[in-house]
């Protein structure tokens, strides 16, 4: 297996990988978008208690999820980068911090949006919400370590650190809904048993999920391969390409 | 279809603004998002262009002085 592994530790291959990835991505990323907001706006279920409100929850709980999620990969990345030294690792935690903290503030906002019609008010700080702010500014910690200095390996060593110590806050916003009383409700589907909700609702935000995914995914392959090419300006294969679109 | 009408679904059960900021914010940010990663490795390129121009521009320079001397 790590011999099969080990070409994708080559920048260059790993660069022209990606490229052939992205428009796989963007194909599924759209058709899954399109079809589960299209389910999750018109056609699934109002709630008996929230109303049509809850529609926001098709955007609300996959972006915490990817919050979390993609925060999860960044700091596996982060230790793969301190551990092994690995460029391409230092490459990938800035290219995913800026896509975490997206999500991260989309789940914040979606959140006080939802917030404000069911508890009403737009913020409270319990311990669910306050957890995931504390994400957003460890994303935003980790975007201005990554550029405070201007040699990029140092600016990767001081946002890897950061990334893995701020792993901590994970299992802290996960079980903050059981730790504390909070006014955010408990996990519907983030748990390991059967989700607490019906099939038409539960098939439509499986779908943004992926949906929403398959987006990171995308976004990510692009912003990876401007770091790529950013890290390796000196190599001259990179100055070849360069050449090359030149000419185009 | 859980609307009975195109008006009924604008207004979400009375639930418009707060359904439609949380589209709307999410759409933004994410296009914002998408529009700039989409941008970045042309921004890239045209640095180390502007870098090989540069050196390029140097080299010839050091070659006339030694000429000229």
């Amino acid at each position: 297996m790590w011999k099969w592994l080990h070409p994708y530790a080559n920048p260059e291959v790993s660069y022209h990988f990606t490229g052939k990835l992205i428009p796989w991505f963007t194909a599924i990323s759209v058709i899954l978008l399109v079809l589960g907001l299209g389910l999750a706006l018109a056609f699934s279920p109002a709630d008996y208690q929230q109303g049509e409100s809850v529609r926001i929850f098709y955007l609300h709980v996959p972006a915490a999820m990817l919050s979390m999620g993609i925060y999860l990969g960044m700091a596996i990345a982060a230790l793969t980068a301190l551990v092994w030294q690995l460029k391409l690792a230092e490459a990938s935690i800035a290219a995913l911090a800026p896509i975490g903290a997206t999500f991260t503030a989309i789940a914040l906002l979606t959140g006080a949006a939802w917030g404000k019609p069911m508890w009403g008010t737009w913020w409270i700080w319990d311990a669910r919400l306050t957890s995931e702010l504390i994400l957003l500014f460890l994303y935003l910690g980790v975007i201005a370590l990554q550029n405070a200095f201007e040699d990029k390996s140092l600016a990767g060593k001081a946002a890897s650190v950061l990334a893995i110590v701020g792993v901590v806050n994970l299992p802290i916003i996960h079980y903050s809904v059981e730790w504390w009383n909070t006014l955010h409700q408990g996990s519907t589907v983030s748990k390991l048993e059967r989700p607490s909700m019906s099939a038409d609702m539960f098939i439509p935000f499986v779908v943004c999920l992926f949906g929403f995914a398959f987006l990171v995914a995308r976004i990510f392959g692009e912003r990876f391969r401007a770091e790529i090419i950013a890290r390796n300006s000196m190599r001259p294969w990179v100055k070849a390409l360069v050449l090359a679109q030149e000419k185009n | 279809m859980a609307f009975d009408s195109l008006s009924d679904f604008f207004n979400m059960g009375g639930y418009a603004f707060y359904v439609w900021l949380s589209y709307g914010f999410s759409a933004l940010v994410l296009i914002i998002l998408a529009i700039n990663s989409h941008r970045m490795e042309k921004q890239v390129f045209t640095q180390i262009k502007q870098r090989l121009k540069r050196e390029e521009k140097l080299k010839q320079a050091a070659l006339r002085r030694k000429e000229g001397k």
